[in-house]
C-alpha cells in the first residue's frame, strides 16, 4: 500500500549525545519518540496543536545559544540542535512540574476510573517526586458534575491541560467547554444552560490524561487491569474507525479509538463509542423464535432452522427461484455476507437480493465509480465536491477529517445540499438546491449552462472557479431520502462526463453496506464487484449455478411481495417497516409475502410479521472483516460470546443450505475468507496472512494495487502453473492472479449442485481450463431520467435527511444514547414559516400532507434551507417521515398547513 | 491665550536640578481643568496634529525615529522602529493603546489619562496618521474609573470638535477611536493578552511566534500596540522637534520619563525626570522628599513588583536600563516602591507573591500551582505555623519556577509572570532570612508596620503642588 512516505527533508540533531534524523519541521517531542526517547507530557497530543501548557515536556534544548529548558512540544528540530532529556536541569524541572500538578490533585486513585491507565500516575512513578512537600489544604470542588448526558467532570482531578477544550474547539468544532476563573482557581466549565452536547464528547474522556472526565456508560464498571481488549473496526456507520473493544467477564464495557492514519486518527463519534450497550441490550434475542398459534415463541435451533428451510423449500417448489427474496445484509461481516450471497444466488438461485433498503445508491454506481479514499478527499489543498448527506450526522468521523482538511490543510469544499449541514460553515461555497435538481446543478457547475432557478448564481460562479481544476474528488450520497437515487447517480454521470478523472467516495452510511455490495448482496452483481453477466461463467464454475437474470432491489422486492409474487422473504438484519423510506409499501410487502424469515439481533417492527426469527450473533461476538466506504477491508474481532444460542450469520446460512441438501463448503470464517480471496475478483491477493499482518491495522483498500496483489501468490502460481498465461484475458482491472481452479471450495460446490444447475446455467460448470476471472464492474451512465415535474404553487418539496441519534437499533438499544434522539420537527424557510402561520395564535405544529399520507409535527424556521423546500428527519421520535414517501416517485412534494394548538 | 507656549511653565520644574527641564508630558498637570478640551486647546493642544496633517506620514515616522523615543511600557523598544514593522500593503492596520497599567506601584499612565486625556488622544491621532490606521482601540484598565470617564468625555469633545472621526480637521484623514474597558487582569498588560481580551477572549498571552502583533495582531491584522506615556510624548515631539527631545536624557535613553514613587516616602508621586541621568537617590530623596518620618531605608523595588529588590547600596545607580540590569534588577514600568526599616519583610514578600498568585492566568503549571503554593507557605509562616524547612522549600519551589534563581530569570513557564513572584521571595530570604527565622521560631518579629492594602497617594505634580 502507501508504504513510501512522502518525500520530506530530513534534519540531523543531537539527542542525548547521539545523532538522530528527524523530518524537517517535526517537533522535538515527536522526533525523540520516534528515536526511542520518550519525553513525558500531558497537554501535548499528536492530533492537536501544541499549546505548551503543562510544561511536563520541558527538556534542555540548545539551539546555538546554550542549553535552555524549553517545551519540546513547541520547538521544531533544527540542524545542529542539541537536546538533552536526561540533564540534571531537565530532571529537576520534570520533578517540579509533577509536584506542582499533584499539589491539588486528590489522589483518589483507588476509586478513579483512570487509575491503572493514568498518565499522571504513570509519569509520577517514572519521573516524579517520591512524596509531596505540600502540607496545605487541597482545592475542593463539587464532584463530579455532568457536563453532558454522558460525560462527567471532576474538577479536583483536572490538571488543566487544555486537551478536552482544545479538542472541542479545534477538532470537533463544538467549543462548548472552556476555562473559567483564573490562576489556581481555573476550572473547566460549560456555558450556562448549554451542555457539552457534542457528537464527539466521548473523545475528551479518552484523551483526558487524568480521571477528570469520565464517561457515564463506563463509570465504575471495571478497573483497567481487568479489561481484555481486541483491536477491531467500528461498524456503527461505514467510516470504519479502528477501535479497541474492551471487555471484562464476557461483557463489552468500553470502546476506545485507535489511531490509524488513513481513517479515524483515534477519534470516535459518541454513537460509535457508546452504542456498545446495544451488544448486551436487554431485548437481545438469545434463541430462535417460531410462530406457533399465531405468536412468536422460543424454539430450538433445530425446529427453527427446519421451519425456515421448509419455507424456502416450499417457495422453490411452488414459486420457483424468483419467489424468494433477501433484504438486508449491511450488518454482516464480509464473510457472512459472502455466505449469504452464495446461499441466495448459488443455492437458492434468486437474484432478488439487496443489502440496501431503498435509502442508498444502486450497486452499479457504488461499485463501478472510480474510487477515492478518505485521504484523497481530505488531501491538503484539494477541492472536494459534496453531493452527500450531512456528514456530521451520518458519517461523523469523516466530517472530522474533512473539517480538519478545510480548517488546517487548505482543502476547499463545494457543497451541494438542500439544507445547511455541519460542514456548511467550512464550505468555500455551499449551494442550496431542491431535490430533483441535483444533476442539473452539477452540470451547471462543471459543464456550464444555466443553474436551476432559485440556486444562487453568485455561488454557482464561485463554485465554478473552485471546480475548474481536473483533480476533483466527490463525496456521493443521498442528501434526501425523498429524492430518488437517480438524482445523485445522474449527478455522478454528469461529473464523469465533465471531469473524466474525478474520483468518488461513497457516503452510504450503513455499517458494512460496502462489504455487502462488494460480496454480492445486491441485484445484478456477484461477489468481488462483478456484474452478474460478466461473472456468470466464473461463478458457475465455482458455485455450480448463478441466477439467470438480474433481480429486484428492495423497492422492487417489496412491490412484488405486495403483489403476491414473493413466497418467502428473508430479512437479513433488516427492518423495512422502520427503515424503508416508503412505509406503506413496506407494510404491504411484508403482509404480501407468504412467509417471512428474519435473521436479527433484536425483535423489531418487521420481524413481528415473521414466521421464523433466527437469533444472530452481532458485533464483538464474531470474527471476520468489514469494508468501509473507501473499500478498505479491516478486521473485526470477537471478544464476547453471543447471548444464549445466537449464531453467526454465516453459520445460519450454512445450516439452511445443509437443510436444503446443499453444502456451502465452509466450516470457519477462515474458510470463507480463503474462498473470497480466491473467488471474488476485487479481493484477489488479500490473503489471510496479509490480514493478520501488522499492516492490517490500517486495513487494505481493495482491489489491491497491481504491485501488491501478486506478492501473495507464489504458492498458487506454482500450483496453478498449467492454467497460467492463458491467451485472451480481457479483463482490465483484475490483476494478474492466476487461476485458482483447484480450490477445494470449488469442487465441493460444483459437486453438490447437480440438481440445481439445469435451470439457470446454459453452460455446464467447470470444464477443464476454467473460465476467466471476470473484470470488475465499471460505472456506465444510464439515460438521464426525466426531470421531475415542477412543484405546484401550493406545495413545498420535501427533504428527508437523517440525524445521528434516531430510533435505529443501535441507538434505541443503548440506554445512554436513546433519549438523545431529538424529536421530529419540520424545518421551514423563515418565509414559509411565517406564511403558514407558525408561532401565531398558539400554533406550533403543522400537518404535512403528501400523496401517501400525513404527519403532524412541530415546525421551526431555518435560514439554511433551500427556497421552496421543507426538511424533516427520518426515524425520529414523534413522527414517521416514511409515511409521506413513495418509493417510486423521484421527488415528494408536500402541502403544509398549520394545526391549531390542542389538535383540532 | 493664543500665545500660550506649548509647555506650561506656570508651575515649578519637576526636579531640583539646576537645569530647567522642559515638561514634555506633565505640563498641564497642575491645572484644575487640564482634562477639558478648552484648556487643552488654550495650552497649545491639537497644534501638533494640525502640523502633522501637512506632512507625509513617513515624515512623521522619521521625526519620531530621530527623537529616539523608546516605548514607555517597560520593554523600551524604539517607537518609530516598531511602527515600521507592519508588513507593507496589508490593511487594515490597527493602533491599540495599552492603558492597562497594572504593575503594582505604577500609576503614571493613570494620571496621564486622568489629567491630560486630550494629549493622549492627540498622540493617538498622530500615531494613526503615521502608521496608516483608521481605527484605534484605547484599552483602559478596568479599575481606573476616573481615567475611563475623563477619556470618554474627552473623546466626545474631540469628536464634536472634529479632531476625531471622519475627515479630521477637513483633511481626508479619518480615525475612529474605540474606548474599551478592561475587566481587571494584570496579565492583560502584556500586549498579546491585551489583544486577546480586546477580541473578547480570555486574557492569556498568545504563543509566539507567529503572533507578533505588528504582523498579526488584533483580528490577525497588523497592529501597533503603544503605551499611554509613549503616545503622550508625540504632541511635544512633533511641536518641538526631534532634536529638542533627543537633547534630553542619556545616550541610550532619550527624553524625559515618568517615575511613580510610592511607599514609605514623605511625598509620594509621579515625577517627570530626565531619562538616564537621574539616580534613585535623586528620585527618592529629592523628588519624593526622602523616607517618611525620618526613618531609614530598608529596601526598595526599583521597577515594578516583579523586580528583585534594591537596597541602600543601589541608591546611586542612574535610572537607566543597562545599569539597573547589571545590578541585578530592572527598571520595568518605572514604579519605585520604597520600604523603610519598619517594614516586615516577610509580610511584604507575602503581599507581592499574593498579588502574582492572584493574577496568574492559570495557563501553565509552574506559575498556576507554584505561585499559589508560595503564597500558602508564606501565609502559614505569617500565621505562626512555619517550619524550619520552609525556607529551603520556598527557595526550591522558586527554583522549579525559575531555575537557578538567576537574573534575568530563566523560566519553566510560558511568560515571565511566574518568575515575577520568585523575585520578592528570593530577595527577601537572601537579605532578611533572620526575619523569616524569627517567625518560624515564633519569636517576636522585629517591630513592624503593616504593609496593608494600597495607601491612597496624593498625586503631586513635580516637587510640590
Amino acid at each position: 500500500m502507501s508504504d513510501t512516505p512522502p518525500q520530506t527533508e530530513t534534519v540531523t540533531f543531537t539527542l542525548n549525545g547521539k545523532a538522530v534524523e528527524a523530518e524537517k519541521g517535526e517537533l522535538v517531542i515527536k522526533a525523540a519518540e520516534r528515536a526511542g526517547v520518550y519525553i513525558p507530557h500531558f497537554c501535548y497530543h499528536p492530533r492537536m496543536k501544541p499549546v505548551g501548557m503543562c510544561r511536563m515536556c520541558i527538556v534542555d534544548i540548545d539551539s546555538g545559544r546554550g542549553p535552555a529548558l524549553q517545551p519540546s512540544c513547541m520547538i521544531e528540530v533544527a540542524p545542529d540542535m542539541v537536546v538533552n532529556t536526561e540533564s540534571e536541569g531537565t530532571k529537576k524541572a520534570q520533578d517540579g512540574v509533577l509536584e506542582f500538578l499533584l499539589l491539588n490533585h486528590p489522589l483518589d486513585c483507588p476509586v478513579c476510573d483512570k487509575g491503572g491507565e493514568c498518565p499522571l500516575q504513570d509519569q509520577t512513578i517514572a519521573y516524579g517526586p517520591g512524596e509531596s512537600r505540600f502540607v496545605e489544604e487541597k482545592r475542593h470542588h463539587a464532584k463530579p458534575i455532568a457536563i453532558s448526558q454522558n460525560v462527567y467532570l471532576d474538577r479536583e482531578r483536572c490538571i488543566l491541560c487544555d486537551r478536552c477544550t482544545r479538542f472541542a474547539k479545534e477538532v470537533a468544532g463544538d467549543p462548548l467547554i472552556h476555562f473559567t476563573e483564573r490562576g489556581s482557581s481555573t476550572e473547566i466549565a460549560t456555558f450556562p444552560d448549554d451542555p457539552f452536547s457534542s457528537y464527539f464528547s466521548g473523545n475528551t474522556v479518552q484523551i483526558c490524561p487524568v480521571g477528570a472526565l469520565t464517561a457515564r456508560p463506563y463509570r465504575f464498571k471495571a478497573r483497567p487491569w481487568d479489561l481484555v481488549e481486541n483491536e477491531s473496526t467500528c461498524t456503527s456507520c461505514s467510516v470504519g474507525c479502528r477501535v479497541s473493544v474492551q471487555t471484562s467477564r464476557d461483557r463489552v464495557l468500553r470502546y476506545q479509538g485507535v489511531d490509524v492514519d488513513p481513517v479515524n486518527w483515534s477519534w470516535l463519534c459518541d454513537k460509535g463509542r457508546f452504542d456498545f450497550e446495544a451488544v448486551h441490550g436487554d431485548e437481545r434475542l438469545g434463541a430462535p423464535l417460531l410462530r406457533r398459534d399465531g405468536a412468536l415463541a422460543d424454539a430450538s435451533w433445530n425446529e427453527a432452522l427446519g421451519a425456515a428451510a421448509g419455507h424456502l423449500r416450499t417457495a422453490l417448489e411452488t414459486g420457483g427461484r424468483g419467489s424468494i427474496a433477501v433484504i438486508g445484509g449491511a450488518r454482516l461481516t464480509n464473510e457472512s455476507a459472502y455466505a449469504w450471497a452464495k446461499l441466495a444466488k448459488g443455492v437458492l438461485g434468486t437474484d432478488h437480493v439487496d443489502a440496501q433498503l431503498g435509502d442508498g445508491l444502486p450497486a452499479a454506481a457504488v461499485l463501478g465509480l472510480p474510487r477515492a479514499t478518505v485521504d484523497d478527499v481530505c488531501a491538503p489543498g484539494g477541492t472536494v465536491l459534496l453531493v452527500a448527506p450531512d456528514l456530521k450526522e451520518e458519517l461523523p468521523v469523516l466530517y472530522l477529517r474533512l473539517r480538519h482538511a478545510v480548517v488546517s490543510d487548505g482543502a476547499r469544499v463545494v457543497e451541494l445540499s438542500p439544507t445547511a449541514t455541519g460542514i456548511t460553515p467550512h464550505a468555500a461555497v455551499s449551494l442550496r438546491h431542491r431535490p430533483g435538481e441535483t444533476a442539473a446543478v452539477v452540470r451547471a457547475l462543471l459543464a456550464g449552462g444555466e443553474a436551476p432557478a432559485g440556486v444562487d448564481p453568485d455561488a454557482v460562479a464561485a463554485a465554478r472557479d473552485l471546480l475548474a481544476g481536473d483533480d476533483l474528488t466527490v463525496v456521493l450520497g443521498r442528501s434526501s431520502l425523498a429524492e430518488s437515487a437517480a438524482g445523485p447517480v445522474a449527478a455522478a454521470a454528469a461529473v464523469l462526463e465533465a471531469r473524466p478523472g474525478a474520483r468518488f467516495l461513497s457516503a452510504l452510511r450503513r455499517a458494512n453496506v460496502h462489504g455487502a455490495l462488494d460480496l454480492g448482496l445486491a441485484p445484478g452483481v456477484l461477489p468481488g464487484r462483478v456484474a452478474l453477466d460478466d461473472g456468470r461463467d466464473w461463478f458457475t464454475s465455482h458455485w455450480g449455478s448463478v441466477p439467470a437474470a438480474a433481480g429486484l432491489d428492495t423497492a422492487g422486492i417489496l412491490a412484488a411481495a405486495a403483489d403476491g409474487r414473493i413466497e418467502t422473504l428473508v430479512l437479513l438484519g433488516a427492518d423495512p417497516l422502520a427503515d424503508f423510506p416508503d412505509a406503506d409499501l413496506a407494510r404491504r410487502g411484508l403482509e404480501g409475502a407468504r412467509s417471512v424469515i428474519s435473521v436479527d439481533l433484536y425483535r423489531n417492527a418487521s420481524n413481528e410479521h415473521a414466521d421464523v426469527v433466527l437469533a444472530a450473533a452481532g458485533y464483538a461476538e464474531v470474527d471476520g472483516t468489514t469494508t468501509n466506504l473507501e473499500g478498505r477491508v479491516s478486521r473485526v474481532s470477537q471478544r464476547v460470546n453471543p447471548p444464549g444460542t445466537a449464531r453467526a450469520d454465516w453459520i445460519i446460512a450454512a445450516e439452511l443450505a445443509f437443510r436444503l441438501g446443499e453444502d456451502l463448503g465452509v466450516e470457519s470464517v477462515a474458510d470463507l475468507w480463503a474462498e473470497i480471496e480466491q473467488v471474488a475478483p476485487a479481493f484477489a491477493g488479500l490473503t489471510a496472512d496479509r490480514l493478520a499482518s501488522a499492516a492490517a491495522t490500517d486495513g487494505f483498500v481493495v482491489p489491491l494495487p497491481a504491485e501488491a496483489a501478486p506478492e501473495a501468490e507464489p504458492d498458487e502460481a506454482a500450483e496453478g502453473d498449467g492454467d497460467a498465461g492463458e491467451p485472451g484475458v480481457t479483463q482490465p482491472t483484475a490483476e494478474a492472479v492466476s487461476e485458482p481452479a483447484d480450490a477445494p471450495a470449488t469442487e465441493i460446490v460444483a459437486g453438490a449442485d447437480e440438481d440445481a444447475a439445469a435451470d439457470d446455467v446454459e453452460d455446464a460448470a467447470a470444464d477443464e481450463p476454467g473460465p476467466d476471472r471476470p473484470a470488475l464492474l465499471s460505472f456506465a451512465a444510464g439515460a438521464p431520467g426525466e426531470a421531475p415535474a415542477a412543484t405546484d404553487a401550493y406545495s413545498l418539496r420535501l427533504v428527508v435527511n437523517r440525524r445521528l441519534y434516531d430510533r435505529g437499533t443501535l441507538v434505541a438499544h443503548s440506554p445512554s444514547l436513546a433519549d438523545l434522539a431529538p424529536p421530529a420537527v419540520v424545518h421551514l424557510t423563515p418565509k414559509d414559516h411565517d406564511r403558514i402561520g407558525v408561532g401565531v395564535a398558539g400554533v406550533t405544529e403543522v400537518r404535512i400532507r403528501s400523496a401517501r399520507g400525513d404527519v403532524i409535527v412541530p415546525a421551526v424556521a431555518d435560514k439554511g434551507l433551500a427556497p421552496g423546500t421543507a426538511a424533516l428527519a427520518f426515524r425520529q421520535p414523534g413522527a414517521d417521515a416514511a409515511t409521506l414517501l413513495d418509493a417510486a416517485a423521484p421527488v415528494t412534494d408536500v402541502r403544509i398547513e398549520s394545526v391549531e394548538g390542542g389538535g383540532s | 491665550m493664543s500665545d500660550t507656549p506649548p509647555v506650561d511653565d506656570a508651575t515649578p520644574a519637576p526636579d531640583a536640578t539646576p537645569r530647567e527641564l522642559p515638561r514634555v508630558v506633565t505640563s498641564r498637570w497642575g491645572l484644575d481643568d487640564s482634562h477639558t478640551l478648552e484648556r487643552y486647546e488654550a495650552t497649545g493642544g491639537y497644534q501638533a496634529l494640525r502640523s502633522v496633517l501637512d506632512k507625509a506620514p513617513q515624515a512623521v515616522v522619521d521625526e519620531v525615529k530621530a527623537a529616539s523615543l523608546l516605548g514607555r511600557g517597560g520593554a523600551g523598544f524604539p517607537a518609530g522602529v516598531k511602527w515600521g514593522f507592519c508588513p507593507p500593503g496589508v490593511w487594515p492596520r490597527y493602533l491599540v493603546v495599552n492603558g492597562d497599567e497594572s504593575e503594582p506601584g505604577t500609576y503614571k499612565d493613570r494620571i496621564l489619562m486622568e489629567r491630560d486625556p486630550h494629549q493622549l488622544i492627540e498622540g493617538v491621532l498622530i500615531a494613526c496618521y503615521a502608521v496608516g490606521c483608521a481605527q484605534a482601540f484605547l484599552y483602559v484598565r478596568g479599575e481606573m474609573a476616573l481615567a475611563q470617564e475623563r477619556i470618554a468625555a474627552a473623546l466626545n469633545e474631540a469628536y464634536a470638535a472634529g479632531y476625531v472621526g471622519k475627515n479630521i480637521l477637513g483633511s481626508d484623514f479619518s480615525v475612529d477611536v474605540v474606548l474599551h474597558w478592561g475587566a481587571g487582569a494584570y496579565i492583560v498588560g502584556e500586549e498579546t493578552a491585551l489583544i486577546e481580551s480586546l477580541e473578547g477572549n480570555r486574557g492569556m498571552p498568545r504563543l509566539k511566534p507567529p503572533y507578533f502583533p505588528a504582523a498579526q495582531g488584533l483580528y490577525l491584522k497588523p497592529t501597533i500596540v503603544n503605551n499611554v506615556e509613549t503616545l503622550s510624548n508625540l504632541p511635544w515631539i512633533l511641536t518641538n522637534g526631534a532634536d529638542a527631545f533627543s537633547a534630553l536624557g542619556a545616550e541610550s535613553s532619550r527624553g524625559t520619563r515618568l517615575f511613580a514613587v510610592s511607599g514609605h516616602v514623605a511625598e509620594p508621586g509621579v515625577f517627570e525626570v530626565e531619562f538616564g541621568t537621574t539616580t534613585y537617590r535623586d528620585l527618592i530623596y529629592e523628588h519624593a522628599g526622602g523616607i517618611r518620618d525620618g526613618n531609614e531605608l530598608k529596601c526598595f523595588i526599583p521597577g515594578g513588583a516583579s523586580a528583585p529588590w534594591f537596597f541602600e547600596e543601589h541608591l546611586d545607580l542612574p535610572l537607566e536600563t543597562g545599569a539597573v540590569g547589571k545590578a541585578g534588577s530592572m527598571m520595568g514600568s518605572g514604579a519605585i516602591v520604597v520600604m523603610d526599616h519598619t517594614t516586615d519583610a516577610v509580610k511584604a514578600c507575602w503581599k507581592v507573591v499574593k498579588f502574582f498568585a492572584h493574577e496568574s492566568c492559570g495557563k501553565c503549571t509552574p506559575c498556576r500551582e507554584g505561585t499559589d503554593w508560595l503564597e500558602k507557605i508564606l501565609e502559614r509562616i505569617l500565621h505562626g505555623h512555619g517550619r524550619p524547612e520552609d525556607l529551603d522549600l520556598l527557595l526550591d519551589v522558586c527554583d522549579n519556577i525559575s531555575p537557578g534563581l538567576a537574573w534575568p530569570p530563566r523560566q519553566t513557564t510560558i511568560c515571565p509572570l511566574g518568575p515575577s513572584a520568585v523575585s520578592p521571595v528570593n530577595s527577601a530570604i537572601v537579605r532578611f532570612r533572620d526575619e523569616f527565622e524569627a517567625y518560624i521560631a515564633r519569636a517576636e518579629p522585629p517591630a513592624v508596620a503593616t504593609v496593608g492594602g494600597p495607601v491612597p497617594v496624593d498625586i503631586r505634580v513635580g516637587a510640590s503642588s
